[in-house]
C-alpha cells in the first residue's frame, strides 16, 4: 500500500513523542515563582532602606538585570530556563539573558558587526511587538477613558 | 578495480579498500557508547581555540593527521581530498585545504556529506586511476547551534524530537591497495520531500528519504535486507528510525535487527538529555569511522551498509516557510579476507 504525504504526516504527528506539558508548567511554575520571590526579596531591602515601593522597583529590575546577565556569563542562566522555560524567560532576568547571550556569542565577529549588530538578534522582537501592543492598549485606554 | 553501473542510482565497485580511518570526538560523544571506540575525545569542546569555528577545523586537521599516521601515509600520498561540513561555504573543510595543499573537492548534503564523500571517492578510486583519496565530514555543535539554532548561552527548551549536533570529525582513506575492508557498492540517492517543515523534527521528514535509497539499493543490487548484518542510517535518531520503521512496516517491509541508527547511538539518551540523539555530518562519519569500522574489522560483521541522511534546509528557507528537501546516501562496505 503506497502511503502519500497526507498519511504520513498524520502517522507523524501520531508517534510523535509528546512534550511533557504538566511537568513543564509545573517546573515554570517554581521557578518563575522563585525568580519572583527573589525580586520581591530585593524590592524589600531598598524599602528597608528608605524608598517606597515605586521608588524602590527601579532599582530591583536593575539588580535583577544584572543577576540575570552574571548568571548568563556564567553559563547557568540557559540551564534555568531549560529546567523553567518561560517561568525563567519570561522575568526581567529572562530578558538579560536574550541580552547577554548574543552579546557572548557574537563578539568573536567584532563590536560593530558582532555585539552592535546583533545584540538584538533576540530581544528586538520582543521590544518590536512589546512597544507595538503599549502602545495599541495605550490608544485604547485613551479612547474609552480619555486618559492618556 | 571496476566500477560498474547496476540499476537506476547504484554502482558496483571492485577494488576499492578501506586504507585507515580515524575519528576525534568532542568530550560529550566521549562520555557516550561509543566512546571507547574513537581514535582521540577532547577532554573540552575547543576552548583553547579562539573560536569554535576554529575548534571545528582543529577536529578535521587532527582526524587527518591520524588516519594518515595509522597506515604510515605522508600528505604527498593522497591525490584528492573529497569532504565537507555544515557551514555556509564549508569553510571548515576550505580553510583547513590551506595546510595540507592537496587537490580539494569540497562537497555538501548536510548530514548525508560523508556517504556521499565515500561513494564518489571510492568510484573516482575505482574508475578513474585515482590512487588514494581522503574523504572526511566534521561538525562542532556549537557552530552548528550559533548557525542554525540560537546563542549557545540563550535559555530555551528544546522539544523531544529536536537533535544535538556531534562535535565529531570522521575520516577514511579510500585506495586500490588491497585491505579487508572492501567498498563493495555505492548508491546515490534523490531528494524526497515529504513536506516536514519543522527543523526541530529532522528525523521524521529525513525517513522517507533513507527508505528510498535503502530499497534503492537493494533493488539495483538485487538484495534483501538479510544481507547485511547492520545497516547503519545517518541521524534519524530515536523517533526518526521509529518513523523508519513504521514506514517500511506500511510499505510491506518491516526492518529486523539490522537496522540501526548512528545519531541514536551515539548518545546515552537518558543520562545524555540528547533529546532525539546525534546529527550532523561528523556525527556518522566518526560512527562509521570508529566503531563500525571497529566491528567489521574485528569480524562481528561482515557487510554494512551505511546510509548517511541528510535535511538540506537553510535557516532562511525555514523560516520563509519552505519544506525541508531531504536526501540520503548508501555505501555498502564488506570485510574479506585479503587477496593480494
Amino acid at each position: 500500500m503506497p502511503v502519500d504525504q497526507t498519511q504520513y504526516w498524520l502517522m507523524t504527528r501520531e508517534m510523535m513523542p509528546k512534550r511533557p506539558i504538566a511537568k513543564n508548567a509545573l517546573w515554570a511554575f517554581v521557578v518563575g515563582g522563585l525568580i519572583c520571590l527573589a525580586g520581591q526579596g530585593v524590592l524589600w531591602f531598598f524599602m528597608r532602606h528608605g524608598m517606597t515601593a515605586k521608588e524602590a522597583s527601579a532599582p530591583t529590575s536593575v539588580v535583577m538585570i544584572g543577576l540575570g546577565a552574571l548568571l548568563t556569563g556564567l553559563g547557568w542562566y540557559d540551564r534555568l530556563v531549560k529546567r523553567g522555560g518561560m517561568g525563567a524567560s519570561l522575568p526581567i532576568t529572562g530578558f538579560a539573558n536574550a541580552m547577554v547571550a548574543p552579546a557572548m556569542e557574537y563578539k568573536a565577529e567584532g563590536l560593530v558587526m558582532g555585539i552592535g549588530a546583533r545584540l538584538f538578534t533576540i530581544a528586538g522582537p520582543v521590544l518590536v511587538y512589546g512597544m507595538t501592543a503599549a502602545f495599541v492598549v495605550g490608544a485604547v485606554r485613551y479612547l474609552l477613558t480619555g486618559v492618556a | 578495480m571496476g566500477v560498474r553501473r547496476r540499476g537506476a542510482a547504484t554502482y558496483a565497485i571492485s577494488g576499492v579498500y578501506i586504507q585507515s580511518t580515524a575519528a576525534v570526538v568532542g568530550p560529550k560523544e566521549g562520555q557516550g557508547p561509543f566512546g571507547n571506540a574513537f581514535d582521540r575525545v577532547w577532554a573540552d569542546e575547543g576552548t583553547r581555540y579562539p573560536s569554535f569555528e576554529k575548534a571545528e577545523q582543529g577536529l578535521l586537521q587532527e582526524a587527518y593527521e591520524i588516519a594518515l599516521k595509522k597506515r604510515g601515509y605522508e600528505w604527498h600520498d593522497i591525490q584528492l581530498v573529497i569532504g565537507g561540513d555544515l557551514l555556509d561555504q564549508v569553510i571548515s573543510t576550505n580553510f583547513v585545504a590551506r595546510s595540507h595543499q592537496r587537490p580539494l573537492a569540497g562537497i555538501f548534503s548536510a548530514c548525508a556529506t560523508f556517504a556521499e564523500g565515500m561513494g564518489l571517492g571510492a568510484l573516482l578510486v575505482g574508475a578513474a586511476d585515482v590512487a588514494t583519496v581522503m574523504v572526511s565530514s566534521v561538525s562542532h555543535h556549537a557552530t552548528a547551534e550559533r548557525q542554525f539554532r540560537f546563542p549557545l548561552e540563550l535559555g530555551y527548551q528544546r522539544t523531544p524530537t529536536a537533535a544535538w549536533t556531534a562535535t565529531a570529525a570522521g575520516v577514511a582513506i579510500l585506495g586500490q591497495t588491497p585491505t579487508p575492508l572492501a567498498v563493495e557498492a555505492v548508491t546515490l540517492g534523490r531528494v524526497v520531500d515529504f513536506g516536514g517543515k519543522d527543523p526541530n523534527d529532522m528525523g521524521s521528514a529525513m525517513a522517507p528519504a533513507a527508505y528510498d535509497t535503502i530499497m534503492q539499493h537493494l533493488q539495483d543490487m538485487g538484495q534483501r535486507l538479510t544481507d547485511f548484518d547492520a545497516i547503519y542510517t545517518g541521524d534519524l535518531g530515536h523517533f526518526g528510525l521509529r518513523m523508519l520503521q513504521a514506514y517500511g512496516e506500511q510499505l510491506g517491509t518491516p526492518f529486523g535487527s539490522e537496522l540501526h541508527d548512528c545519531g541514536r547511538e551515539l548518545y546515552d539518551q537518558k543520562s545524555q538529555d540528547t533529546h532525539n540523539g546525534g546529527s550532523g555530518p561528523g556525527c556518522s562519519a566518526s560512527v562509521f569511522a570508529g566503531p563500525l569500522v571497529g566491528k567489521l574489522t574485528s569480524g562481528e560483521w561482515t557487510r554494512l551498509m551505511l546510509v548517511a541522511t541528510g535535511a538540506l534546509y537553510s535557516p532562511t528557507t525555514y523560516q520563509q516557510g519552505e519544506t525541508i528537501p531531504c536526501i540520503a546516501h548508501a555505501i555498502q562496505i564488506s570485510r574479506r579476507g585479503i587477496h593480494a
